[in-house]
């Protein structure tokens, strides 16, 4: 009895060890050289492989950044500047700094201001809702609020207000990766710098009819009135196709254009103070009065020079 | 009896045909109609009238936007009041051309009597030209135009003609009161395409639920005295009156991935489209008007119109007694295939075939499970398709491998999703692959033409 346990482990130590041995010669024979920064890169990477950056993965990033010449071309939005750097310091590379991003719901037409015209009872997906119509309100943009960017953020950074039936991005969450703006079929979300301190201006709104059509839709729909880019002196500001836009590099977030949007489409977000809008409206009247005063002296004097 | 129906795939749902005692009545003219530019598949047409304009009930008022188009002409007379985008059935913005209706004053030389004209022109491209100037488009659903598919491309031949009065889909009945009521007409009509294809055999394809019309079909076959059109009775099932399905049905034939009927030498053409065909040959009448059944178990009055092509939905049912309390959903079409209507306000259609209302507890649609793998889709599939498979491919967005496995064959006929036990939106899911897949394979199409076309400039450019 004793000597069947003995034989059997000796086989199977002995085969063991055989095969052991097979394995490391194979091994040996074609081992795939490998550039060993690749593993040091990917260990720096937040491993949430989001494809955030383009690729499918950490470590098809770490491949491709190995491989690249620069990293002007890749970034991973998720690490943001402080992965960047470490990758950089492994490479060799310079990295420029990028301003943080955060994701941004362009749509503020609320359960509210937004009414129904019909209900929808077919399946509860944005994509699905919206290859079989143009929803049930009647702006044929807005968001469509069956969640499709809440179940495509892998960092929980969204979520649905059941009050205002529109999606909302925690920021402290939000990594910026795009996966949302992917996943919306009406393309309301915009990845957007953060501004200083997450101070930021921008359009929430993106109805591109005609004023009075999105007007009637939605009542906090931006109607491209152009008031915002009339006010506007630094010239961020550009209307196109019955919609306003604020480019977030020139915008110098002196909220003149959300105290003057007829609609409140304009949203300013994280500011310390909340605005007053009569006094930056009293504030830009004596302005414009000021500059149509001496637009007029200087026309005075040009004829006297005459 | 010879009983026919397609190889695989295909459910039996109740057919409900309640309002198929109702004959044809006209509506009367709404005060306001509304015609679309792009009520078929492809290039929307284009306005030929301004505002201002007086026109007459048959009059173009819109020309083909390219090869594969429709001429669109005035449903009524009277004044041309605007032309700009309003919403569709889905609430989508599409031109269209809003008529004030003043009298029902035709234009010359359309025939409005009733009398049959039974002797077939002689010249199949002749015919062919009438068809293309009626504006005639398939009124099966599809709204293809028909002079397109009655001009197969060079080396394809036409072996059969498929007259379409299947019917599958559960409550419709305007092709079966069609068939009861203008089967001398559809039968020319049927003689007509039967012509202009060369002569071939001719079956018109009706299902074994319709004994009136099957019975009327053959008596009038017998008595106009053509050679070569037969009925063919077919076993209950749908999606029988799916195009391939049909071929299948009649022909024993199948058609290839991404192929025409052509390609196996059938053309197929609803009853519908006979009728309008007949109409727009021997009358010169274009397609002014269709049939539509209004319907459902919640509705009381059960009606079969024939409504002036562009009439307001609201229009119909108010004629009809308003919308019953109890309809949670107006549904343009059939329960499988129709498409729930967003918006009242929208006109009818060449192709609006049918308007059912049904009520919350039809509508509801119980909690999606998770799949047991019993495989009923698949059996149910008449495409041969694996709709399990393609939903999860349509969630991990995996487009190649839903071209792989052929999720551009789709018909949408609903029959997976009807036969889904854990009640999966399998349909839903396959749509947004189908569109993707479909996308992918358009572009590169395009992409290889552009190609070709650069090679051959650059071949020019070095002689």
């Amino acid at each position: 009895m004793s000597s069947i346990i003995i034989w059997t482990v000796a086989v199977i130590t002995v085969l063991g060890l055989l095969l052991a041995l097979v394995l490391y010669l194979v091994a040996k024979k074609f081992k795939v050289e490998e550039d060993p920064r690749i593993d040091e890169v990917e260990k720096v990477m937040p491993g949430a492989n989001c494809g955030g950056c383009g690729f499918a993965g950490c470590r098809a990033f770490a491949e491709a950044a190995v491989k690249a010449p620069n990293l002007d071309n890749n970034f991973c939005p998720v690490g943001g500047n402080d992965t960047m750097a470490k990758v950089a310091a492994i490479l060799g590379y310079e990295v420029k700094a990028k301003a943080p991003m955060v994701a941004v719901v362009r749509c503020n037409g609320t359960c509210g201001a937004r009414p129904k015209v019909n209900e929808y009872d077919g399946y509860a997906s944005c994509a699905v809702k919206s290859l079989l119509y143009t929803g049930d309100t009647g702006c044929s943009y807005g968001c469509l609020g069956c969640g499709d960017c809440v179940s495509a953020c892998q960092f929980g950074a969204l979520s649905m207000n059941p009050e205002t039936g529109l999606p909302v991005v925690d920021e402290t969450k939000c990594t910026a990766c795009g996966s949302c703006v992917k996943a919306c079929p009406r393309h309301i979300i915009e990845i957007r710098p953060q501004g200083p301190r997450g101070m930021r201006e921008f359009v929430s709104c993106i109805n591109k009819d005609k004023g009075p059509v999105a007007k009637k839709a939605c009542a906090n729909a931006c109607i491209g009135c152009g008031i915002c880019a009339k006010t506007c002196t630094h010239d961020a500001i550009t209307v196109e196709g019955n919609i306003a836009y604020i480019d977030p590099a020139k915008c110098k977030l002196c909220r003149e254009c959300e105290a003057m949007c007829p609609t409140g489409a304009i949203h300013g977000v994280n500011f310390p103070k909340p605005l007053d809008k009569d006094a930056v409206k009293e504030r830009i009247k004596i302005r414009q009065q000021k500059a149509k005063e001496a637009a007029a002296a200087k026309v005075k004097e040009d004829k006297k020079d005459e | 009896m010879n009983k026919n129906t397609f190889a695989i795939g295909g459910v039996h749902p109740h057919d409900n045909k309640i309002s198929r005692e109702c004959a044809i009545q006209p509506l009367p003219l709404a005060p306001t109609v509304y015609i679309s530019v792009a009520q078929h598949i492809g290039a929307p047409s284009v306005p030929c009238v301004a505002v201002g304009d007086k026109v007459k009930v048959g009059q173009v008022i819109a020309q083909p936007g390219g090869f594969v188009s429709a001429f669109i002409h005035s449903s009524v007379s009277g004044t041309v009041k605007s032309i700009g985008p309003r919403a569709d059935l889905a609430g989508r913005p599409a031109t269209h051309i809003e008529i004030a209706v003043e009298g029902d004053e035709w234009a010359e030389g359309i025939d409005t009597s009733d009398t049959l004209v039974t002797t077939i022109p002689d010249d199949a491209k002749a015919i062919i030209e009438k068809i293309r100037l009626g504006g005639v488009v398939g009124l099966g659903g599809a709204t293809f135009p028909t002079h397109v598919k009655l001009s197969p491309p060079p080396g394809s031949k036409c072996e059969r003609v498929i007259i379409n009065g299947c019917e599958c889909e559960p409550y419709l009945t305007s092709d079966f009161r069609t068939l009861l009521e203008k089967g001398e007409q559809v039968v020319v009509g049927a003689a007509l395409l039967k012509k202009a294809m060369g002569d071939v055999p001719c079956t018109i394809a009706i299902e074994e639920n319709k004994p009136e019309a099957i019975a009327h079909i053959r008596e009038v076959i017998a008595k106009l005295g053509y050679k070569g059109i037969e009925v063919m009775v077919m076993k209950m099932m749908y999606p029988q009156g799916g195009e391939k399905q049909l071929i299948d049905a009649v022909m024993h034939r199948q058609v290839g991935s991404g192929a025409l009927p052509i390609s196996v030498g059938a053309v197929v053409q609803n009853v519908a489209t006979a009728l309008a065909v007949y109409d727009a040959v021997q009358k010169n009448k274009p397609i002014v008007d269709n049939s539509v059944t209004v319907t459902g178990e919640c509705f009381p009055r059960q009606a079969n119109l024939l409504v002036r092509v562009g009439t307001p939905l609201r229009y119909i049912i108010d004629y009809l007694g308003g919308v019953p309390e109890e309809a949670a959903k107006v549904i343009s079409g059939g329960p499988m295939m129709g498409r729930a209507v967003a918006n009242l306000d929208a006109a009818t259609v060449k192709g609006t075939g049918a308007l059912l209302f049904l009520t919350e507890k039809q509508t509801r649609r119980a909690p999606e499970s998770n799949c047991i793998r019993c495989g009923k889709c698949a059996d149910a599939c008449p495409m041969g398709l694996e709709p399990f498979l393609l939903n999860k491919l349509a969630r991990a967005k995996d487009w190649d491998a839903m071209e792989q496995n052929a999720a551009q064959d789709c018909i949408e006929c609903g029959c997976c999703l009807y036969s889904c036990p854990a009640h999966i939106p399998l349909l839903d899911n396959i749509r947004i692959g189908k569109g993707a897949v479909m996308g992918n394979i358009r572009a590169r199409a395009a992409a290889a033409k552009a190609a070709a076309e650069a090679a051959k400039a650059a071949e020019t450019a070095k002689k």
